[in-house]
């Protein structure tokens, strides 16, 4: 992919999050989702709105990843793991050492860029 | 299926037609006789800038028949299984050939790493650092927080499915591994180490399927019948499941397929599951309702699923020391079971009395999952 091309909704979502001011998707019928989406996963409603999503998660769990894909070939090892904020589960990296991570914790969420190719990916922040 | 292991010159087509001509030849049925071929790859185009495998195949086995690529990620041979009975069942064809191929070795570490996270979401989840390994280990890392448990139970999965491999000839891995071995490897994505994880592997693996009446007309002794068959559907990403521990798809392949087949869990005498990563082989066994959530942590170290247990899980080898070519595992399940139940697989002798066996193939984070019942006669 051109780096000048971006992923509508995603990159959308992305911008929004470096400015922190991140939303989700949210169903008529309260469902959450992420962006893109036409429908809702869950009830395939077309009511769909932005909705602030809460400004700190719990996580739900983490690894420390030492084989990465290319894209991250220079900033392994990370701390990688799934976060809980409000109806929403994101993937990101904590900027944190991994001693210092539990299964539990909250984290505050931003972005940050790969050492690698300078792509910006989800960060999460110990609370 | 081919030998499995660290084959990187040769090409996918070469593996293909390897295990393809040996399933001909096994099945003694002329190649005449085929009515389709479904072929199972995940990354060709990745790993050796090839897609479009179904005329290729064809060509390389000198069929002139109907022939298709499957892919549902590591769940793409699997998948190529279920679409030949799928064909025989809707009256389309009476003999299909089911296969599945990867090249693996030619991409490195990195770009079999690389290549292999594609079966993840890229937007949520690629983008953001996610590996294969990784991914799993956040799904250990949870179980483990959830049910209890830790790396030396999961580390008794690895020392088992390698004992089964030991004298497997077609296995990546013909040696017994210790506990230490595994606890002390390089951590790939910490809690999973090396010796969590199913190697790199290059590989095929195919299988003959024969309706019913053709089998009666042509007076065949078909060694097994495949007498169900289920799929299963998730998110494909993992943050969006309501659970990081449970894989509905699993449990949904499993309760079609146990209806089709008519038959209950208890029924199940032994198993072929994806244990890609040794976490999942337990998160595989509690899907299958083999075992309650939370229950089947402790089952390799028990004794419960080695060669002698009871519920014996594996006896090939599993993905963990036979090796993964990923669109070829789901079929290599197929044949491995075959030749258990018919008696000339070095482990035979495990499940002498056993009358039903399952398979179940996982595609990424088991976002798929495909799951046949075999059943030979008492
Ligand atoms: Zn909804």
């Amino acid at each position: 992919m051109s780096e000048e091309v971006r992923d509508d909704g995603y990159d959308d979502f992305m911008d929004a999050l470096e400015e922190g001011d991140p939303y989700y998707i949210e169903c008529a019928n309260g469902h959450a989702s992420l962006p893109p989406r036409r429908l809702c996963p869950e009830c395939a409603s077309d009511d769909l709105e932005e909705a602030a999503l809460p400004e700190t998660g719990e996580l739900l769990t983490y690894n420390v990843t030492h084989v990465p894909t290319p894209a991250f070939a220079d900033d392994v090892p990370f701390v990688l793991g799934i976060a809980e904020f409000g109806d929403v589960r994101l993937t990101g990296q904590i900027r944190a050492e991994s001693e210092d991570v539990e299964v539990g914790e909250s984290v505050s969420i931003g972005t940050d860029v790969s050492e690698t190719n300078g792509e910006r990916y989800i960060a999460f922040d110990l609370a | 299926m081919t030998k499995f292991g660290e084959m990187p010159d040769r090409t996918g087509r070469d593996l293909f037609a390897d295990a393809g001509e040996s399933a001909i030849k096994d099945a003694g049925i002329d190649r005449e006789e085929i009515d389709a071929l479904y072929v199972g790859n995940f990354m060709g185009e990745l790993s050796e800038r090839q897609g479009h495998m179904g005329p290729l195949m064809a060509k390389m086995l000198g069929l002139d028949v109907p022939a298709t690529r499957v892919e549902s990620a590591c769940a793409s041979g699997g998948m190529a299984v279920r679409q030949g009975i799928h064909a025989i069942r809707a009256g389309s064809a009476d003999v299909v050939l089911v296969g599945g191929v990867e090249r693996m070795h030619n991409m490195g570490t990195t770009g079999a790493t690389g290549g292999l996270s594609v079966a993840a979401d890229d937007l949520w989840e690629i983008k953001h650092g996610i590996t294969f390994p990784g991914a799993y280990a956040l799904m250990a890392q949870r179980y483990f927080a959830t049910h209890g448990g830790d790396r030396e139970d999961l580390a008794e999965v690895a020392v088992k499915n390698h004992a089964n491999a030991a004298n497997n000839p077609l296995a990546q891995y013909q040696s017994e591994i210790t506990v230490e071995k595994v606890l002390d490897a390089f951590p790939v994505a910490d809690p999973l180490g090396l010796f969590d994880a199913s190697p790199i592997t290059d590989g095929a693996a195919a299988a003959l399927l024969v309706s019913e009446d053709y089998a009666a007309e042509h007076d065949l002794d078909a060694a097994v019948s495949i007498a169900g068959t289920g799929q299963g559907t998730d998110d494909l990403a993992l943050q969006h499941r309501d659970s990081l521990t449970w894989t509905p798809a699993t449990a949904d392949a499993a309760e079609e397929a146990y209806t089709d087949a008519g038959i209950d869990a208890e029924d199940v005498d032994f198993l072929e599951v994806h244990d890609c990563f040794t976490i999942a082989e337990v998160l595989a066994l509690e899907g299958l309702g083999l075992y309650d959530p939370g229950e089947a942590i402790t089952a390799a170290r028990e004794g419960e699923t080695t060669a002698d247990g009871e519920l014996p899980v594996n006896l090939s080898g599993g993905l963990k020391a036979k090796g993964h070519p990923v669109g070829a595992t789901g079929v290599a399940q197929i044949t491995e079971m075959t030749k258990l139940f018919r008696g000339d697989h070095v482990n035979s002798d495990a499940v002498e009395n056993a009358e039903v066996g399952l398979t179940h193939n996982a595609g990424g984070t088991v976002a798929s999952a495909v799951v046949h019942v075999l059943e030979v006669e008492a």
